[in-house]
């Protein structure tokens, strides 16, 4: 099965305020788009990023060609614990992940 | 009456097209507005109440605008002054802005928005059933509010578009919602509310919703149906794609966007291109709510030291969890025995840059590097104590052994001496919508005259 990030143009993630993460996966056209909003698995996403499946908010966007997902950040932004102050390296733990 | 906004780039300090910003003003604007702030790099500008970027590059920024904002002969907003938008930053921006004045000899009227909140206004608000938490918010008592160093509101509309109404022609506020200062004029003017607010949010980043994103410069026109936004830059192209592209940008929800005062919806906006530069936009709406006021809020979670290390050694570098283990263990200890201390007095964390160090436990590859470094945290309650901590692991961090029977190792330090004192660790502690019946009760406004007074005088 080939990377997600073999099959779209981009793969993005920033903070969303202190407190959430948002990854946009921008397919690039209709065709990818379906393909990825259907192989995408909204509880394997969660678990990628350690989150609670009902904490992740979807949304698949066919006008951009973009499947979004909304989640608090692992860690808050700037405590202790935290490794990636803007949040932008986070994207690529969903750009490697296997997809159908 | 269309109103015309002109925005010169997504943040005061990362520079902007010059060319481009004397496109803008040619247009004639009624308003330039320009954001000062935001949390995106973390607590410690808004615990430290102090602006992320160089005052020199704020100030030569600043004064272009201010000329900008001469030749075009209308008002001048920046909101979160000074990267977070608390008491202090304010008084920094406005000390630049005389010191600008005073050097170019213009005699100007500048208001000044305070956001900062006194913790026993919060702790009144949180004993009175005022202060909402959002989703996920930190545990919040009074006491816990008054040990933080900064807390602001984020002013809405009603607040910027107070300190227009005293005739300023510069306007320096606090902390503001991002959008805030695009959407004051328009909706004063009564533009059509939806549209104030979403081409607000499309406009708040500047240039970023074109094709030319560092470009910086671009002029949105709001009226009673819709907006039309159009970058400035040279070759630069908004397209609907573009456009609502950045509604996804820094933004949990891409259609969905609370506000003081109530929330914008763009599930039923339309983007068409008037035409290879231009889009248009009608349809989105605003939904008046409660009026509420969103709160950020920092306070120092410990001081840290840091030491870096960097393992070349092959044999170390294929082990590097398995040393960090052995090492991390042997340092719980030493500490113990030599300064009677053991966790949560003080935190020692390594992170191996290599291997982990961006994400941590959610890392899922494994790959042969070169080299590791291995970074080392302390964070402990005082400064003195994280530095004592520093100095204790110091000699452990070089040499300590994968194994007991082996000569001692000595991997690279950077630098003398390896530790390095980082100060205060500041967090947000606040994730939380306060209410307010009026507006201006949790803001202050001040008004006052810069440059020089007597060519003033004689101008008159």
């Amino acid at each position: 099965m080939p990377k997600l990030s073999d099959i779209v143009p981009k793969v993005r993630s920033k903070n969303a305020g202190p407190f959430w993460l948002t990854v946009d996966v921008f397919c690039g056209d209709p065709a990818t788009f379906a393909r990825v909003a259907a192989a995408l698995d909204t509880a394997a996403v969660a678990a990628l990023y350690g989150q609670p499946a009902g904490l992740v908010k979807r949304f698949d966007i066919p006008e951009l060609n973009v499947v979004k997902f909304s989640f608090p950040r692992p860690v808050v932004q700037g405590s202790a614990d935290d490794r990636d102050m803007h949040g932008a390296q986070w994207a690529h733990l969903l750009a490697e992940a296997q997809v159908a | 009456m269309p109103t015309r906004v002109l925005v010169p780039s997504g943040v005061l300090g990362l520079g902007f097209d010059r060319a481009a910003l004397a496109r803008g003003v040619a247009m004639r604007p009624d308003i330039i507005a320009i954001d000062g702030g935001s949390t995106d790099s973390g607590p410690y500008s808004l615990g430290a109440g102090v602006s992320k970027y160089a005052r020199a590059a704020t100030k030569s920024e600043w004064a272009e605008l201010m000329a900008a904002r001469r030749a075009a002969g209308v008002p001048l907003v920046i909101g979160t002054a000074g990267t977070c938008g608390a008491d202090a930053t304010v008084d920094w921006m406005a000390a630049i802005t005389a010191e600008i004045a005073a050097e170019t000899g213009e005699r100007l009227r500048v208001a000044r928005l305070y956001s900062g909140q006194p913790p026993a206004r919060v702790a009144a608000a949180l004993a009175g059933g005022r202060l909402r938490p959002l989703m996920p918010a930190p545990a919040v008592t009074a006491e816990g509010l008054h040990a933080m160093t900064n807390i602001v509101a984020l002013a809405g509309a009603e607040q910027v578009q107070a300190a227009l109404a005293t005739g300023a022609e510069i306007v320096i506020a606090g902390r503001t919602t991002d959008t805030a200062i695009i959407a004051a004029l328009p909706l004063a003017r009564r533009e059509h509310p939806g549209a104030c607010w979403h081409g607000a949010k499309i406009a708040e980043c500047g240039a970023l919703c074109s094709t030319n994103p560092t470009s910086g410069v671009i002029v949105v026109d709001f009226d009673t149906a819709g907006f039309t936004v159009a970058p400035m830059a040279e070759g630069a192209a908004c397209t609907p794609q573009s456009v609502s592209a950045h509604m996804l940008y820094e933004n949990a929800d891409p259609f969905l966007l609370h506000e003081p005062g109530g929330h914008l919806d763009v599930r039923g906006a339309r983007y068409v291109a008037l035409d290879d530069r231009r889009v248009r936009v009608e349809g989105s709406c605003w939904v008046p709510g409660p009026y509420t006021v969103k709160l950020e809020g920092a306070r120092v979670a410990g001081y840290q030291t840091t030491i870096l290390a960097v393992l070349r050694d092959p044999r170390y570098v294929a082990r590097a969890r398995d040393w960090v283990a052995r090492l991390s263990a042997f340092l719980a200890e030493t500490i113990a025995r030599r300064m009677g201390l053991a966790p949560p007095e003080y935190r020692l964390e390594f992170r191996l840059i290599g291997v982990e160090a961006a994400l941590g436990a959610l890392e899922n590859r494994t790959g042969a590097p070169v080299e590791v470094g291995v970074l080392g945290i302390v964070t402990a309650a005082s400064q003195t104590t994280a530095t004592e901590i520093g100095k204790l692991i110091n000699p452990f961090v070089l040499h300590y052994p994968l194994t007991d029977d082996e000569e001692l190792p000595t991997f690279a330090f950077p630098y003398s001496p390896a530790t390095t004192d980082r100060g205060a660790l500041y967090e947000f502690a606040l994730n939380h919508v306060m209410h307010l019946d009026d507006p201006m009760e949790a803001f202050r406004l001040e008004v006052a005259e810069v440059g020089p007074a007597v060519a003033n005088a004689e101008a008159l």
